[in-house]
């Protein structure tokens, strides 16, 4: 449904947006991910037509964003970075004007700005002034607005920023209830969150799309995918380098070693699972293993490791 | 029909803004304080023993200069500073019909506070015999004027996030078209300047359409007039939007 080829934004010799392409279907909550400045927001602005392209097209549900921008706009529902808003509207005026410029008149309208109040859970505030209400309200307001036409594409720059825990999850849900019959693309620097909700990541760094996978393939990158944490009773050096030796095992890290027991991480050497090797070696050496864990991989590591710049890379460790 | 609908929506939410804050009675109050005070402390209306309303009508370029900038200013530029802009021009609408809503509802605006002077044209009727045509073609000709001017201070308003710099952009403009038919400014010109030069600059000038308007001579040229500067205006704001809207 949404079809992006080879975007590029050059703001005066500044590249923000640099080749990125990818395609969209039905059901697939994209996650954009990516540092500070990447260039999301700007590729987001492009497909919804607020920025022209440099180069490069944007196709949403057939039509070319440049083309013929009405027909698409009228197919998506874009929130803007920040949950930019009229704050003299109350909220129900606002989503009142959205409706009528989404052309519903009349009753229609009213439904329509009813139904989605209820669905965002926006009745206790629906007559407050919209800069009088809290962030997280307003959020959701801008939330709101982005859904009256029940549109099959959504665009949700940084939806869950600034929101509490609870909220968060509200937002999370409703993403969620709503993806089977659409495309929908946001933007986070929650990683946990791309991780619940996204079928689909994307990292963009410079401009460039770095990876286009899926959460799970991109844990299985990590380098503490299916890591194993051991605590056993043995000595540091002996231990570490018995398990250096197994073929499996890539690298050994002792984490915290005191008279009785030592700490380990074990990394695989190609993401296979070490527990049944590891506790065979405990076991022939007579060492009483007293903990045991393993790491599912954390999506920060992958992310670290493709989107740090070198000069950065330093400083962050 | 359908995009006039839409071009409504945008006029009415826009008019609501003005009436939401405190701007739309500030505006008027103030308006139609100084209008009266011109028109019966400075020009002296009831000792110059004359039942019309030049005394009025004499003043608006005046007062819409500082006046109409002050209405405009905030059409583009709040949208800008508040990035709600982002938000309008990714709605299924066009550009020319957020422009047009937008100015059709501060024109309405100011229309609004021009005809609420009524009670300055019943008290000259009570005065005297009025001849209520060229009343009205004052009325129309102040209308257009407004029109004119604020068409000028949505081009600059478009340019900027900062009301300021609009404000002061618009004025200056204004001014510009007001001075270039001022007696005293084309008198100096005519000095060392040819008399088809001075003309010239002249007929781009508010001031003889305006002035003709008031005489009560309803000539198509001076509605042209009005009606041309407020296109041209109007296409420089979409030029503008397109071309910068995200900056
Ligand atoms: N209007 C503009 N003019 C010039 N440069 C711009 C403009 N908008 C964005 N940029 C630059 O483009 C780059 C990408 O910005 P963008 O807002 O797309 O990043 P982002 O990935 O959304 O970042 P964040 O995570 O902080 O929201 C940045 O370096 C930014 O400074
Ligand atoms: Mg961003």
């Amino acid at each position: 449904m949404i079809c992006v080829k080879e975007l590029v934004k050059d703001f005066g010799g500044r590249v923000a947006v640099n080749g990125v392409s990818f395609e969209l279907s039905k059901g697939d909550v994209l996650g954009f991910l990516g540092p500070n400045g990447a260039g999301k927001t700007t590729t987001m602005r492009m497909i919804v037509g607020f920025l022209p392209p440099t180069s490069g097209t944007a196709v949403v549900c057939g039509h070319n964003i440049v083309q013929d921008p009405i027909q698409a706009r009228k197919r998506i529902g874009y929130m803007p970075e920040n949950a930019p808003l009229y704050g003299d509207m109350t909220v129900q005026t606002f989503l009142q004007f959205v409706a009528e410029i989404r052309r519903f008149i009349g009753k229609e309208r009213d439904e329509k700005v009813d139904a989605t109040i209820k669905k965002c859970f926006l009745q206790d505030v629906r007559h407050q002034t919209i800069e009088t209400l809290s962030k997280g309200y307003r959020q959701r307001t801008c939330f709101a607005q982005t859904m009256i036409h029940n549109p099959p594409v959504l665009i949700l720059d940084e939806p869950t920023d600034g929101l509490d825990p609870n909220q968060k999850q509200l937002v999370r849900n409703m993403i969620q209830e709503m993806a089977a019959d659409k495309a929908i693309i946001l933007s986070t620097h929650i990683l946990e969150e791309a991780e619940a909700i996204c079928t689909r990541a994307i990292i963009i760094s410079n401009g460039k799309v770095v990876t286009d996978s899926t959460p799970a393939e991109l844990k299985k990158q990590a380098p503490s995918y299916n890591a194993l944490t051991l605590k056993i009773v043995a000595s540091a050096e002996e231990a570490k380098n018995t398990f250096e030796q197994l073929g499996d095992v890539d690298s050994v890290d002792v984490l915290d070693s005191s008279t009785d027991h030592v700490s380990l991480r074990l990394f695989p050497k190609n993401g296979q699972p070490l527990a049944t090797t590891a506790l065979e070696e405990a076991h022939s050496h007579n060492w009483l293993v007293k903990e045991m864990q393993s790491e599912s991989g954390r999506l920060e590591e992958v992310f670290q490791h493709l989107t740090v710049t070198e000069n950065v890379s330093e400083k962050v460790k | 029909m359908e995009s006039f609908q839409q071009t409504k929506s945008i006029a009415k939410r826009e008019w609501g803004s003005y009436f939401n804050s405190p701007v739309a009675y500030v505006f008027i109050m103030i308006f139609l304080v100084l209008a009266g005070f011109f028109t019966f402390a400075v020009s002296q209306f009831f000792e110059s023993g004359q039942a019309d309303l030049r005394a009025f009508f004499v003043w608006h370029p005046w007062l819409y200069l500082i006046l109409v900038p002050a209405v405009a200013m905030r059409l583009w530029s709040e949208e800008r500073r508040a990035r709600t802009i982002e938000l309008l021009l990714t709605l299924p609408i066009t550009p020319w019909q957020a422009i047009c809503g937008k100015f059709l509802a501060a024109w309405l605006f100011l229309i609004l506070s021009v005809v609420l002077t009524f009670p300055i044209v019943l008290t000259a009727m009570y005065l005297g015999q009025l001849d209520l045509g060229v009343v009205l073609c004052g009325y129309v000709g102040s209308i257009l004027l407004a029109g004119a001017y604020l068409a000028i201070g949505m081009c600059t308003s478009a340019l900027t996030k900062n009301q300021v710099i609009s404000f002061i952009l618009s004025v200056v403009i204004g001014l510009f078209f007001i001075l270039a038919g001022f007696p005293p400014v084309t008198d100096l010109l005519s000095r060392f300047s040819p008399v088809w030069l001075v003309d010239a600059i002249a007929a781009f000038s508010f001031m003889a359409h305006y002035e003709a308007l008031q005489r009560g001579v309803l000539d198509v040229r001076d509605v042209v007039y009005f009606a041309s500067i407020i296109g041209f205006m109007l296409l420089g704001t979409h030029i503008v939007l397109r071309t910068r809207a995200a900056q």
